[in-house]
């Protein structure tokens, strides 16, 4: 969990590249050597008693992966029943993690288009808590996602903080 | 000796391996003299096999390797100057070390008389003592010829290098072949017998390769993903109706579990190797605490994975430590309690319903709960009114919380209050679990139980809300079905908490669908799958069960690593992921925890010579009992599934194809008219995890599962059967189950 942040780090300057998708009307980026690959909605098994934001588990070729729905991640309005999600599989802390998103954009590369600006202080906190920046571009705001912050889920589980037998 | 001899042939793989490497390193120094990484290399060799040799008792061999080691050293550090002389003198010893070895793999003991150690320790002594006397240098010189025309040019063909060449000008002197004489009549001595000497070289070395631990891991992986796939293909091939593809998926089926097999196998190794270490921890501890101990270790040849085993090292040595320290009490303590000064350490590995369980056992001081409740408040572990409430056994789990220990003195052994809470993490890491018994004064017992392997594990499949969820198979007593009357009559609520009657004993029940966070469903008929974690055992009331399959247990993402329930996931035949129950992790979260009777059950202190029994009825109303735990499962098979396979009846069941035996006729009996369609079957594992070996013995019912102490008798005594005891006040045959099994011939392999 303290590792992360040296990765997002070291990823940031490096590229300009982000693979672009929209969550709720949002326009987001995440670094394209984050990101795996990006998959059709799947079958999906949930997980009783999880985080409300781990949607379930897919199949990635024999992989167990953990789809994050970013929009209850975010607080965001819930996604209507009759549109399926697409996975962004990213890698994240040595982990592939997928993040249930609405539409996926292109790939951009945002070096000749202006440089990053900060955070706007006033987006609602579950939103500050998970942007790295902001590249505001000709026809959007791009919000680039920092991906081991999206995943840090807090387990509220009170059930398993009692002692052990 | 077994176990002995097993620890020396893999001492002499090893070590053959090394000394092929000393020769190499040896003669790449004579190129490169002073090379400071060659010389760390080959004192590192020699310091090895000077260290086993030690611990197997072999003192000749340690002797020679001991003064080698010292030379080594030397010139390493550069106390020494590398000349021709000590080259030489090295060369020979590892000759002599090599002859000790084949006596070693011949005699399995150094022993030998053919082999002289002491010319070569007189050399390496007097190199040390810095004489490099002229008779000594002849020795050396002559060898190094001799070890040329023998072992040397079969070591390696570029290793006649011109350095050894030069010096044979020097005449040998026949004081020096007298010497000489005793290592080398040691390759005539074993000429004529080569193909003896060949072959028993085979058996040690060349018949095992060494592997890299990564690729059998990536091979188990790889067949974790066969084994999914041939789940799915069989799934698929039995709706069709395709003939060819069914036999073909038959055949791969067949092929995938034994591969399957003989891939865990080889990440199986022997728990011996981690005890190997144990005589040496426990007499340095025991002198150094001034304690007398005898060790015993049983069961060294008890196998697990090979990751497990790494992972067990810490956690064992620790309880070992803890043992001597915290138990074990000085000799005249003890004798002034009335035990005797000695005390005694216990190791002990089986295996228990597919777990390996290690006991640590010792007969010191125990553990007593008062002065452990009065420490943890101390330390702040829990508050008074917590301890209040808790019963021994939970006050005992007390030393596993962090940050307790109960040392008066804090020792640099044990009692730094890291250990216990450590030793648990680290078991429960691999999917195992630890707990602890004492009583005052008698003793401590520590108990750790690890699955046999983490890949691939049978489980029991059910259902609940449209979702499946596996149930390692480790856990499963047994399955209960209860409908109508005897719903309403077995399950009954105590203040709100349903408990199911169970020969007569109370079981606590928990709703799967509840436990998953949905309500208690409303039904009239109740599955339950009754479930033991260590000493908890409790009923789980599940939807629906599907069947038994064997599982690849795959890890989930740390967003999921909180919840205490799964233990993991899966992936089913039809491509779906299934969630892997944690069965502690349901107990702890539902606050089931153990009680006494649970305790007592799993251990059988209550009555250890009681003998759990399968009672059924054959011939009619013929009472016969079979071993409770020789019955892997009871099964029913409509009449009309029964086939032939030769003159054997047989039934598909699981993927597979199931001998029958009929009970009846196999312990002389007369077999009854089968006019029911269904028959009953109780299914036996032979052998073998994966059912491959399993027998189905034909019954007319199942009567009762009995706990019994056994009164063996004599009389109807005949072909499988045993004898006859008196099992719930009637006559009943003890089935032979070999014998019986047997009759199913060929079809179980």
């Amino acid at each position: 969990m303290n590792a992360p942040t040296t990765v997002a780090t070291s990823v940031a300057p490096s590229t300009e590249q982000y693979c672009t998708f929209w969550v709720d009307g949002l326009f987001f980026g995440v670094a394209v050597d984050e990101v795996q690959e990006v998959i059709r909605h799947q079958p999906m098994t949930p997980v009783p008693r999880a985080h409300e934001a781990v949607h379930g588990l897919i199949n990635l070729r024999g992989q167990i992966v953990t789809a994050v729905d970013l929009r209850v991640r975010l607080d965001l309005q819930e996604r209507p029943a009759d549109r399926p999600p697409m996975n962004v599989i990213v890698r994240c802390a040595g982990e592939v993690v997928s993040l249930l998103v609405d539409d996926i954009g292109d790939v951009i590369d945002t070096s000749d288009r202006g440089g990053a600006a900060p955070v706007p202080p006033n987006l609602p906190g579950a939103l500050r808590d998970v942007v790295r920046e902001v590249r505001p571009l000709a026809d959007a705001i791009l919000l680039v996602l920092d991906v081991d912050r999206a995943l840090d889920l807090t387990i509220h589980d009170t059930d398993t903080t009692g002692g052990t037998p | 000796m077994d176990d002995d001899a097993e620890i020396i042939a893999e001492f002499l793989v090893e070590s053959h391996e090394n000394l092929d490497q000393l020769d190499r390193d040896l003669v790449e120094l004579e190129q490169q003299p002073g090379s400071r990484d060659l010389l760390s290399s080959i004192f590192r060799t020699i310091h090895t096999i000077k260290g086993t040799s030690g611990f197997l008792a072999f003192g000749r061999l340690e002797e020679l390797t001991h003064v080698g080691e010292t030379l080594l050293s030397r010139l390493r550090d550069g106390e020494q100057e590398m000349t021709l002389e000590v080259t030489e003198a090295l060369l020979r010893m590892v000759d002599t070390v090599r002859g000790l070895l084949d006596a070693i793999e011949r005699t399995a003991s150094d022993t030998d008389p053919s082999v002289d150690v002491a010319p070569v320790v007189e050399v390496i002594e007097r190199l040390l003592a810095g004489e490099p006397a002229a008779p000594p240098a002849t020795t050396d010189v002559e060898t190094a010829a001799t070890l040329q025309g023998t072992d040397g040019g079969g070591v390696d063909p570029t290793s006649s290098p011109d350095g050894l060449s030069a010096p044979p000008s020097v005449p040998p002197a026949t004081v020096d072949e007298e010497v000489w004489d005793g290592v080398e009549r040691r390759t005539p001595a074993a000429d004529p017998a080569e193909t003896f000497d060949g072959a028993e070289r085979r058996t040690v070395v060349d018949s095992s390769v060494r592997v890299d631990v990564d690729l059998l891991d990536n091979l188990v992986q790889l067949v974790g993903e066969l084994v999914l796939t041939r789940n799915q293909i069989l799934q698929r091939t039995e709706a069709g109706t395709d003939a060819e593809l069914g036999r073909a998926s038959q055949r791969l089926d067949l092929v995938a579990s034994e591969l399957q097999e003989s891939v865990m196998k080889t990440r199986m190794q022997p728990i011996g190797q981690v005890w190997s270490k144990m005589p040496r921890v426990v007499r340095d501890l025991a002198h150094q605490l001034g304690r007398e101990v005898e060790l015993v270790m049983e069961g060294h040849e008890t196998e697990l994975d090979r990751s497990l085993l790494e992972a067990l090292k810490g956690p064992l040595t620790h309880l070992v430590r803890n043992a001597l320290d915290h138990g074990i009490e000085p000799p005249d303590v003890r004798t002034a309690a009335g035990k005797p000064a000695k005390g005694t350490l216990v190791l002990r590995a089986f295996h228990e319903s597919g777990q390996v369980v290690v006991e640590i056992r010792d007969d010191g001081k125990g553990i007593d709960p008062a002065r452990i409740g009065a420490a943890a408040i101390d330390r702040g572990v829990v508050t008074r009114e917590q301890l209040a409430r808790m019963d021994a056994r939970e006050v005992l789990g007390l030393i596993f919380r962090p940050g307790f220990s109960t040392a008066a003195e804090v020792s640099n052994i044990s009692g730094r209050g890291v250990g216990m809470d450590v030793v648990r993490t680290n078991i429960e890491r691999i999917g195992g679990s630890v707990d602890v018994q004492s009583e005052v004064g008698r003793g401590t017992t520590c108990r750790v139980r690890i699955p046999l392997t983490l890949a691939i594990i049978p489980a029991l499949v059910v259902g609940e809300g449209g979702e499946r969820y596996a149930i390692p198979q480790a856990n499963l007593v047994e399955l209960v079905r209860l409908e109508g009357e005897d719903l309403a009559r077995d399950v009954e609520r105590l203040a709100g908490a349903p408990v199911l009657r169970l020969r007569g004993r109370l079981l606590p029940l928990v709703h799967l669908a509840e436990t998953l966070g949905g309500g208690e469903p409303a039904t009239d008929a109740l599955t339950v799958v009754v479930l033991q974690s260590d000493d908890i055992r409790f009923g789980l009331c599940v939807g629906e069960v599907h069947d038994t399959q064997e599982i690849v247990v795959k890890p989930i993402g740390r967003q999921l690593k909180g919840l205490a329930m799964y233990a993991g996931a899966t992936i089913m035949g039809d491509g779906r992921v299934a969630l892997i129950l944690d069965v502690a992790g349901v107990a702890q979260t539902r606050g089931i925890s153990a009680t006494d009777a649970d305790a007592a059950d799993t251990r059988g202190d209550a009555d250890p010579d009681a003998t759990a029994l399968l009672v059924l009825e054959v011939a009619g109303g013929r009472r016969a009992a079979l071993p409770l735990e020789a019955v892997a499962r009871l099964e029913e098979f409509p009449v009309s599934r029964i086939e032939r396979s030769g003159t054997a009846e047989v039934v598909q069941y699981r993927d597979g194809i199931l001998p029958l035996v009929r009970l009846a006729p196999a312990i002389g009996l007369t077999e009854t008219d089968a006019s029911d369609e269904q028959v009953h079957v109780v299914v036996h594992d032979v052998g073998g995890r994966d059912g491959g070996g399993s027998v189905g013995i034909v019954i007319d019912r199942v009567l009762d599962v009995v706990e019994t102490t056994l009164v063996r008798s004599d009389s109807g005594r005949r072909h499988g059967v045993t004898g006859s005891a008196v099992v719930q006040d009637r006559v009943t045959d003890l089935v032979d189950l070999p014998a019986v099994v047997a009759l199913a011939g060929a079809g179980a392999r």
